[in-house]
C-alpha cells in the first residue's frame, strides 16, 4: 500500500513486517526514529517480537547476537558511534555466522562530533564479515530491508542495510509498503538447520577456541560464503522479490550509463542529486552517466568490470575516507577494475559531516 | 578418558586447566546442578579458553561464548529468544515474563524454559562487563549469573582486577621496593548486586561444593537476576600448591576474609560460621606467593593488620562467629 512516510517510520513499519522475533537498539541520531517507531509499534501491541531496551549499542549488539543464537530472527538499528562501539560484537556476529539485520543509518564519526550524514561508520566495518547494502532512496531502504532478512538467512550471514542519515531517515516520502502477506510469502518462517543454533535437545558448543591449526580455514571459509553470496542467494533474493513484490532490485543502480564516456559511481541517496547534474550535464551535450553501488560487501568486482566497459573516466564519489589514503571506495573501484579495462579513475572526496552536495558542484568535477 | 567417568556428568574431563584449578572444578559442580535443560553463556577467560578448544568442547548442554565483556547481554537475548519462540509455541510466559520486575516472586522450579545461565570470571564480571551487568539487573532479567572470582585476570597471566585484594601481588600490580602489591580494595560487587534489587545473591568458595550446589538450586528458584560470586583458587596466578585449593578456598571462609553468605531480597538469610578458633588472616596469605613479600617488610605487615581488620569487620557485620548473636541483617531498604 502506497503512504506518506518518514523514511525511520516506513523502516520500522516494515521490519515489523519482517516478523522479527528479539529486537533491540539504542538511541542515537540520526537512527533514533527508528528505534522509536518500533517500540511504539511493540507498546501499541501491534508487535510479536521482544522488544529488549539496553544501555548501550554494544549491549544492543549482544542481545541481537544471543537472540539468533537461540534461532530466531534478530535486528538492530545503529549509527556512527553507535556502531563503532558495536564493532567488536559486528566482527563476533559474522565470524559465529549469525544471521541478523541491522540498519545502519549512515552518518559521520567524530572527531570532531558531528550528526550529520556520511558513510564513514558503515565503511570502517567493511572488512567484519557483513553483506552490506545501500540505498539509494526510502523505497529501496524499504525493499532492501525485506530482501536483507531472506539474504541473511539463506547465506547464514548478517546483513546491514545501509540508509543515508537526515536524507532518507528524516525526509518524507511517497513508500508502498507490502502486504503482510506477501512479506509472509517470500520471508516465510525461518528455519535453521539442527544444531546450528542453541537448543539443549542438542547441545553444541558456539564461540569456540580455534587453534593456529584451525583459525585460517574458518576465516576463509568465511570469505568464501560471502563472496558466493552475490551470484547466488543475493541474485536468487533479488529474483525472487521482483516475482513476488514487482519491484527490481539490483547489485548496481544505472542511470544513462549505456553509452556515458564519465560515468559517477558512488554509494547512497547522493544519486539523486548525481541524477540532476548528469541531466544537466547532457543538455551540454556531454555523455555523463551514473552506475552507483547497491551492495558494498560482497564487493561486485565483476558487475563493475561489465557496466564500466567503454568508458573513459569514472568519478568516485567517495562518502568515506581510508585518512592516509584516499576514498574507500574509490581504492576498492581501482582493484575491480586493475588490468580489465583502462579508465582513468578521480578520486573525490565529497559531503563529509552532513556538508551539502550541489548539483553545480558534481557538475564542475566533469 | 569418557569411559572411565563413572558419573553422568555435563562437563566432560579432557580440559586443559592447571590441575588443582578451583574454577573448573567449581564448574563442574555448577552445571550438574543446573542440570541438562541449561543454556550456558560463558566470557572469554580460563573457563571458556579450557573447555571449548573447536572440537574438544567439554560442555554437555549447549554453550555459547562471545566476547569477554558482554556475556550478560548475550544471555539477555537468549532469553528474548526463548521468550519469543515459546510465546509462538502457545506455552504460557506469565511467570517467567521478563517484565514482572522488581516483584520476583518465587516461583519454584520450572521444568520448560531452559535455565540461562551466565558463566563468568571477575575480570569479566567486576570490571569490563559491570556495565552490561548492570544492565541485565536493571531489566530484571531472568538469568542466573555465576562470577568464578579468582581475583585476576588469570588466563593473561595473573594481573590486577577489579576483585584483586589489598596488599596482592599480581603481573600489574607488583610487589617490589615502593609497593606492597595491589593497593586498592576489592571492589564490592555483592553489595552493588543487592542495591541493584537483585532477588537472590549469594556467595561460596570452592571449599564447599554442597555449598555451591544448594544455592544453585535455591537461587534457580528464583525469578528475576541472580548473582552468585564464588572463590576459585588459581594456581599459577595466586602461586599455590596444586594440592592446597580447597585448604585456601576454605580459609577465605574461615577467616571471615571472604564470607559464605545468602542474601535474599535484601536480607542476610545464610552465613557460614567461623569456626571457634577463627584462624588468623596470616594463615591464609602464607599458603600462598602472592602475599609473601607481606611478610618481609614493615609496610607489608601493615597491610597484613589491614587485611586482617577486613576479616574482624565481616565477622561483626554478617555475624559469622558461632556465638554472634543471630539477627536480622538487613542490607536494602525495599524500594
Ligand atoms: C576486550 C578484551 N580485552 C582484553 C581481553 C584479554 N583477556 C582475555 S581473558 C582476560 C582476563 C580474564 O579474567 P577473568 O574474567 O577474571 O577470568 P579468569 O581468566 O581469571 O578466569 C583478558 C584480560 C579480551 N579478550 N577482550
Ligand atoms: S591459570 Fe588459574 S584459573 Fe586458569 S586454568 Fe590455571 S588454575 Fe585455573
Ligand atoms: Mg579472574
Amino acid at each position: 500500500m502506497k503512504k506518506l512516510l518518514e523514511g525511520s517510520q516506513a523502516i520500522a513499519q516494515v521490519v515489523n513486517l519482517c516478523r522479527p522475533g528479539v529486537i533491540s537498539a539504542y538511541p542515537i541520531t540520526p537512527q533514533t526514529h527508528i528505534v522509536e517507531d518500533l517500540a511504539k509499534i511493540a507498546a501499541d501491541g501491534e508487535a510479536s517480537f521482544e522488544f529488549v531496551r539496553t544501555e548501550s549499542e554494544f549491549a544492543a549488539a549482544s542481545v541481537i547476537l544471543g537472540a539468533s543464537a537461540t534461532g530466531v530472527r534478530a535486528y538492530s538499528a545503529t549509527t556512527s558511534q553507535g556502531l563503532l562501539l558495536m564493532t567488536e560484537v559486528i566482527y563476533n556476529i559474522a565470524g559465529m555466522n549469525l544471521p541478523v539485520v541491522l540498519t545502519c543509518a549512515n552518518r559521520a564519526v567524530s572527531a570532531p562530533i558531528n550528526i550529520w550524514n556520511d558513510q564513514q561508520d558503515a565503511y570502517s566495518v567493511r572488512d567484519a564479515g557483513w553483506i552490506m547494502f545501500f540505498a539509494n532512496d526510502i523505497q529501496e531502504a524499504v525493499d532492501l530491508h525485506i530482501l536483507a532478512f531472506k539474504v541473511a538467512e539463506s547465506v547464514g550471514l548478517p546483513v546491514m542495510v545501509n540508509m543515508d542519515g537526515f536524507y532518507l531517515t528524516h525526509t518524507v516520502g511517497e513508500v508502498d509498503i507490502p502486504d503482510q502477506k506477501l512479506v509472509d510469502k517470500f520471508l516465510k518462517k525461518q528455519s535453521r538447520d539442527l544444531g546450528s543454533f542453541l537448543d539443549v535437545k542438542n547441545p553444541k558448543t558456539f564461540g569456540y577456541l580455534a587453534t593456529p591449526k584451525e583459525y585460517q580455514d574458518m576465516r576463509m571459509q568465511l570469505d568464501a560464503k560471502i563472496k558466493k553470496a552475490k551470484n547466488q542467494e543475493i541474485k536468487k533474493a533479488m529474483q525472487e522479490f521482483e516475482k513476488v513484490f514487482g519491484r527490481k532490485l539490483s547489485l548496481t543502480r544505472e542511470y544513462k550509463l549505456k553509452d556515458a564516456k564519465t560515468v559517477f559511481v558512488s554509494t547512497g541517496s547522493i544519486f539523486g542529486t548525481t541524477r540532476e547534474a548528469v541531466d544537466l550535464l547532457r543538455l551540454k551535450g556531454k555523455k555523463v552517466g551514473i552506475c552507483n553501488l547497491n551492495l558494498l560487501r560482497p564487493f561486485p568486482d565483476d558487475e563493475i568490470v561489465k557496466k564500466l566497459k567503454g568508458t573513459k573516466k569514472i568519478i568516485v564519489l567517495n562518502r568515506a575516507i581510508s585518512l592516509g589514503t584516499e576514498g574507500i571506495l574509490t581504492t576498492e573501484i581501482k582493484k575491480a577494475l586493475y588490468g580489465k579495462h583502462k579508465i582513468e579513475i578521480q578520486d573525490e572526496i565529497i559531503g563529509l559531516g552532513g556538508r551539502d552536495i550541489r548539483v553545480e558542484e558534481l557538475v564542475n568535477l566533469v | 578418558m569418557l569411559q572411565k567417568y563413572k558419573k553422568p556428568t555435563l562437563f566432560y574431563p579432557g580440559h586443559n586447566a592447571c590441575s588443582g584449578c578451583g574454577q573448573n572444578l567449581t564448574a563442574r559442580h555448577v552445571i550438574n546442578t543446573l542440570g541438562p535443560n541449561t543454556i550456558v553463556v560463558g566470557a572469554t577467560g580460563c573457563l571458556e579458553v579450557t573447555t571449548t578448544k573447536f572440537g574438544e568442547s567439554a560442555w554437555g548442554v549447549p554453550y555459547i561464548h562471545s566476547l569477554f565483556e558482554n556475556s550478560a547481554a548475550v544471555a539477555t537475548g537468549i532469553l528474548a529468544g526463548l521468550s519469543f519462540k515459546n510465546k509462538n509455541l502457545g506455552a504460557t510466559l506469565s511467570k517467567v515474563s521478563r517484565y514482572d520486575q522488581r516483584e520476583y516472586p518465587q516461583v519454584g522450579p520450572r521444568a520448560s524454559l531452559p535455565n540461562v545461565v551466565v558463566l563468568a570470571g571477575d575480570g569479566a564480571t567486576f570490571d569490563i562487563g559491570f556495565g552490561l551487568l548492570a544492565g541485565m539487573f536493571e531489566r530484571g532479567d531472568n538469568i542466573l549469573y555465576v562470577c568464578f572470582d579468582n581475583e585476576g585476570y588469570q588466563n593473561t597471566g595473573a594481573q590486577a582486577s577489579g576483585s584483586s585484594t589489598l596488599g596482592a601481588d599480581t603481573t600489574t600490580t607488583p610487589s617490589g621496593k615502593d609497593s606492597t602489591g595491589d593497593d586498592k580494595m576489592k571492589k564490592n560487587m555483592i553489595a552493588f548486586a543487592v542495591s541493584q534489587g537483585v532477588p537472590y545473591v549469594a556467595t561460596s568458595t570452592a571449599a564447599y561444593p554442597k555449598d555451591v550446589e544448594e544455592k544453585i538450586k535455591k537461587a534457580l528458584e528464583f525469578q528475576g537476576p541472580k548473582y552468585i560470586q564464588i572463590l576459585v583458587p588459581c594456581i599459577p596466578g595466586w602461586g599455590i600448591e596444586t594440592n592446597k585449593t580447597v585448604e585456601v578456598a576454605r580459609l577465605a571462609a574461615t577467616t571471615g576474609f571472604y564470607p559464605v553468605l545468602e542474601i535474599i531480597n535484601g536480607v542476610v538469610t545464610k552465613v557460614l560460621k567461623t569456626p571457634d578458633q577463627k584462624p588468623k588472616i596470616e594463615e591464609y596469605l602464607k599458603l600462598q606467593d602472592r602475599y609473601k613479600h607481606l611478610f618481609k617488610s614493615e609496610e607489608g605487615k601493615a597491610v597484613i593488620k589491614r587485611l586482617q581488620k577486613i576479616c574482624d569487620a565481616n565477622v561483626e557485620v554478617y555475624g559469622l562467629c558461632p556465638t554472634c548473636e543471630e539477627h536480622e541483617i538487613l542490607m536494602q531498604y525495599k524500594l
